[in-house]
């Protein structure tokens, strides 16, 4: 077998030398495992829409970079006001949208209107909540005025939901995105591909490919095929982990295994009995091994956490010593809270791999404590229904992918039910904190508050498992939004 | 033969009355919202209740039902919720992948499987017959998205040949079009040939007892003239039965080999907009493919009024 692959690498090696006169390669086929279903990500919340047009179509005020921090993009710069309330955006020249519309303040005021209007279906309307207004003193400068201060305004603004969109486009973003990206839309093959190509008109510093495709791979065994076939240069997400060790081995391929900001949790209805009892929570957290779920679920990928915070962030806080793996602990606290002879709960469990796996081990590991979970399978659909939107649940395994989403602990209606007004302090606090060192000491805060209450078992961050040519440079290795940036990707010699 | 239509066509508008409010019912009933999908987890009640406001989910569901089929009868497929592009283009995107993959899939499980399975039935009990219904059995026994997963490794991986899957367009080539079909359409031949063998096989053995096959030997012809003459035409009104109920699967229920294959096929739409609750193209797509299901029936029909003359004549035929 190793000799055959030999073979073949041999073989790819022996066409790409013998390509056109050693020009450098400048295309790049990327799997994923979920079609978009659009690809205008004002409009929906896929994370696939994001991971084709974000960065690389569609450009907002700011951006988040490959660490997670917020990087001008539309805004050459910024200055915020010393109440904190009002940021004065200067804008880039000459900017173009793909169809020669110009970018200007006017679409600044246009796309966050749009955003906050009454029948907005922006996915994260949230985000612009604080927005008062947006005013235009010339072409070239945007000044949004916020009703109370925001400290995470600049982060947010950077998201995919957040990006410029111009009003005599908007309606055919759908299915013909036009943004003011380094690539723009070439065209989109239903349930196949996506095919975007280098925007000769880009404003900025012009991306070394010429032409990227999106390619929908739904198997996990068909998308390992497909990059061994060499049939896609790229798999940034990755879906058959059990399959790694034949890419390590492999000299062709390179495999990188990052941080996203997907904190897995065992989620808790919190004002269902017993779950209001933040003992009986504390035993959950004690039963279940961290550990063996990340072996189990999945293939040994993925970090262990203790709070609701992604472990790459400068502000995380190592709190998985919290609750270790401590049965008779467990045992203890549920005899204090009443229970020791334990009870029965249901687990209703979405469709990816990590929760349907991982609720069995879960499972096992609440029984030895004398907890009887009942497994329920639902689809994605049926989960946002039942769970979601009428917190109809016992307990839940889910991944929180929304980047810094300590707000969903703040809100007054969120699924789990949690409410305390100690965090929601805190929160407030930090919205309120703009210099870097306070703000990092309040988000340790919030971490250790989440710790100690622990309305929901933390798991373990979910990993991107990114698997490509070993040739390929400059694709993000951690996720810290959800994006397939491909605008610094190049092939090297 | 009149009366023979339009006996077909009250039951076709029957079964698709039927089928639609079936599918609606059912859709009615199932959890799960098509803007919440759309929203995910960060959206807010009141963004959630503008996009339900613009799918015209808020009305109610009596009238919603009234207003599809008003649409279907005017011949609007109406629009997808999730890919908001008409429905009847998505729907014949997929047609001219699952189509011609079902036909050249038919194709060769046809070519392979009848003279099996007449050959296997000539040759009773002897070798020939006991290797054809060792691979049929094996043919039938073996999943054929492992198979799938074989050809992949071996054509795409191992022999770079073909591509390990996606589907080239149309607008590629008439080749490249062919050859991103070629490996599915092999995979999903190779266990309904064997089933088809089969039925062949035993519907050719039952008919050369017959007396009317031993008159013709008696008459004069030859063992082959006798068989391929008398025998396998009357033993072919089963085995056109199969392969009515095959190709109807083929051109919706291959959502595995799809899937290992990364085809934009029917199946695969309807798998999708199911999860997706997009249900506009599931209800649509029902109704279509319950159409064609009584289509490939009264073809089947057909084909049997052809291999027996008795079914041409009047209303009392069974």
């Amino acid at each position: 077998m190793k000799n055959l692959f030999a073979a073949v690498g041999a073989l790819v090696c022996g066409v790409l030398f013998l390509g056109p006169a050693y020009a450098a390669k400048d295309t790049l086929v990327v799997g994923m495992v979920l079609e978009p279903p659009h690809l205008d990500p004002t409009a929906g919340a896929a994370g696939a829409i994001r991971e084709v047009v974000y960065a690389n179509v569609f450009q907002g005020l700011t951006r988040i970079d490959r660490t997670g921090g917020v990087k001008p993009a539309l805004a050459a710069s910024w200055t915020v006001s010393r109440d904190k309330l009002v940021y004065t955006f200067k804008l880039h020249s000459g900017v173009k949208f793909h169809d020669g519309t110009p970018f200007d303040c006017a679409i600044v005021k246009f796309s966050y209107d749009r955003a906050t209007a009454p029948g907005s279906v922006n996915a994260q309307k949230g985000l612009f909540e604080p927005i008062e207004k947006t005013e235009c003193p010339d072409a070239l400068t945007a000044v949004v005025s916020l009703k109370r201060p925001a400290s995470n305004f600049l982060f947010n603004m950077g998201w995919g939901d957040a990006v410029m969109v111009a009003p005599n486009s908007v309606a055919g973003n759908k299915t013909n995105p036009i943004g003011t990206g380094p690539f723009k839309f070439k065209r989109w093959v239903k349930g196949d591909r996506v095919e975007l190509e280098r925007n000769p008109a880009y404003w900025g510093t012009a991306p070394a490919l010429a032409a990227v495709t999106f390619r929908i791979v739904p198997d996990p065994s068909a998308a390992a095929a497909a990059l061994m076939a060499g049939d896609l240069d790229a798999f940034p997400n990755f879906p058959a982990p059990e399959t790694l060790s034949r890419f390590r081995e492999d000299k062709r391929f390179t495999v990188h295994l990052g941080t996203t900001e997907g904190e897995t949790i065992l989620a808790l209805n919190n004002t269902r009995k017993p779950y209001d009892d933040v003992r009986v929570r504390r035993a959950l957290a004690y039963a279940v091994d961290r550990q063996a779920i990340i072996t189990g679920a999945m293939a040994g990928t993925g970090v262990a956490i203790g709070s609701h915070f992604a472990p790459h962030h400068a502000a995380y806080v190592d709190l998985t010593g919290a609750y270790p793996h401590d049965p008779a602990q467990a045992k203890a606290l549920l005899a204090q809270a009443g229970l020791a002879s334990g009870f029965k709960a249901v687990l209703k469990l979405p469709p990816p791999a990590y929760a349907r796996r991982g609720g069995e081990i879960i499972a096992a590991q609440l029984a030895e404590v004398g907890v009887q979970v009942e497994l329920v399978p639902v689809e994605w659909a049926q989960w946002l229904e039942q769970v979601f939107k009428q917190s109809d649940f016992d307990m839940t395994i889910i991944s929180h992918t929304e980047p810094m989403d300590l707000d969903i602990y703040a809100r007054d209606k969120y699924y789990f039910n949690y409410h305390s007004d100690a965090y929601k302090a805190l929160y407030q606090k930090y919205l309120e904190t703009l210099d870097p060192a306070g703000q990092k000491e309040l988000l340790g805060l919030m971490q250790r508050k989440l710790s100690e209450d622990e309305p929901n078992v933390f798991l373990f961050s979910l990993p991107k498992v990114g698997v490509w040519n070993a040739k390929v440079r400059g694709l993000w290795e951690n996720s810290p939004t959800q994006a397939n940036d491909v605008t610094e990707v190049h092939w090297a010699e | 033969m009149s009366a023979f239509l339009w006996r077909r066509l009250a039951a076709l508008a029957v079964t698709l009355a039927a089928a639609s409010a079936i599918v609606f019912v059912v859709l009615e009933v199932l959890p799960g919202d098509p803007a919440a999908v759309m929203l995910g987890v960060g959206a807010r009640p009141d963004t959630l209740a503008a996009l339900r406001h613009e799918m015209s989910l808020d009305l109610p569901a009596a009238l919603r039902y009234v207003l599809w089929v008003g649409r279907l009868l005017a011949g609007d497929f109406g629009k997808s919720y999730t890919y908001g592009v008409p429905v009847a283009e998505l729907i014949a995107d997929r047609v001219f992948v699952s189509l011609p993959l079902a036909l050249l899939a038919m194709a060769l499980s046809t070519a392979l499987a009848i003279p099996l399975g007449v050959v296997s039935a000539a040759r009773h009990g002897r070798g020939v017959d006991t290797a054809v219904m060792g691979f049929t059995q094996i043919g039938v026994a073996v999943p054929n998205f492992w198979l799938g997963l074989l050809f992949i490794l071996l054509f795409a991986v191992k022999l770079a040949w073909l591509p390990s899957g996606g589907f080239a367009g149309w607008d590629a080539g008439l080749w490249a079009g062919v050859r991103s079909l070629l490996l599915p359409a092999v995979t999903l031949a190779l266990p309904q040939a064997a089933i088809l063998a089969r039925v062949t096989r035993a519907s050719v053995l039952e008919t050369l007892h017959e007396d009317y096959v031993r008159t013709a030997r008696a008459k004069g012809l030859s063992r082959a003239e006798a068989l391929w003459g008398h025998a396998v035409r009357n033993a072919l009104i089963p085995v056109v039965t199969i392969m009515g109920l095959q190709f109807s699967f083929l051109l919706a229920g291959t959502i595995i080999i799809e899937n290992v294959f990364s085809l934009p096929g029917l199946g695969r739409l309807i798998f999708q907009a199911i999860a997706q609750r997009d249900l506009i193209v599931v209800k649509d797509l029902i109704v279509l493919l319950a159409s064609s299901v009584i289509l490939v029936n009264f073809l089947v029909d057909l084909a049997y009024a052809a291999l027996d003359p008795r079914l041409r004549g009047g209303g009392d035929a069974p």
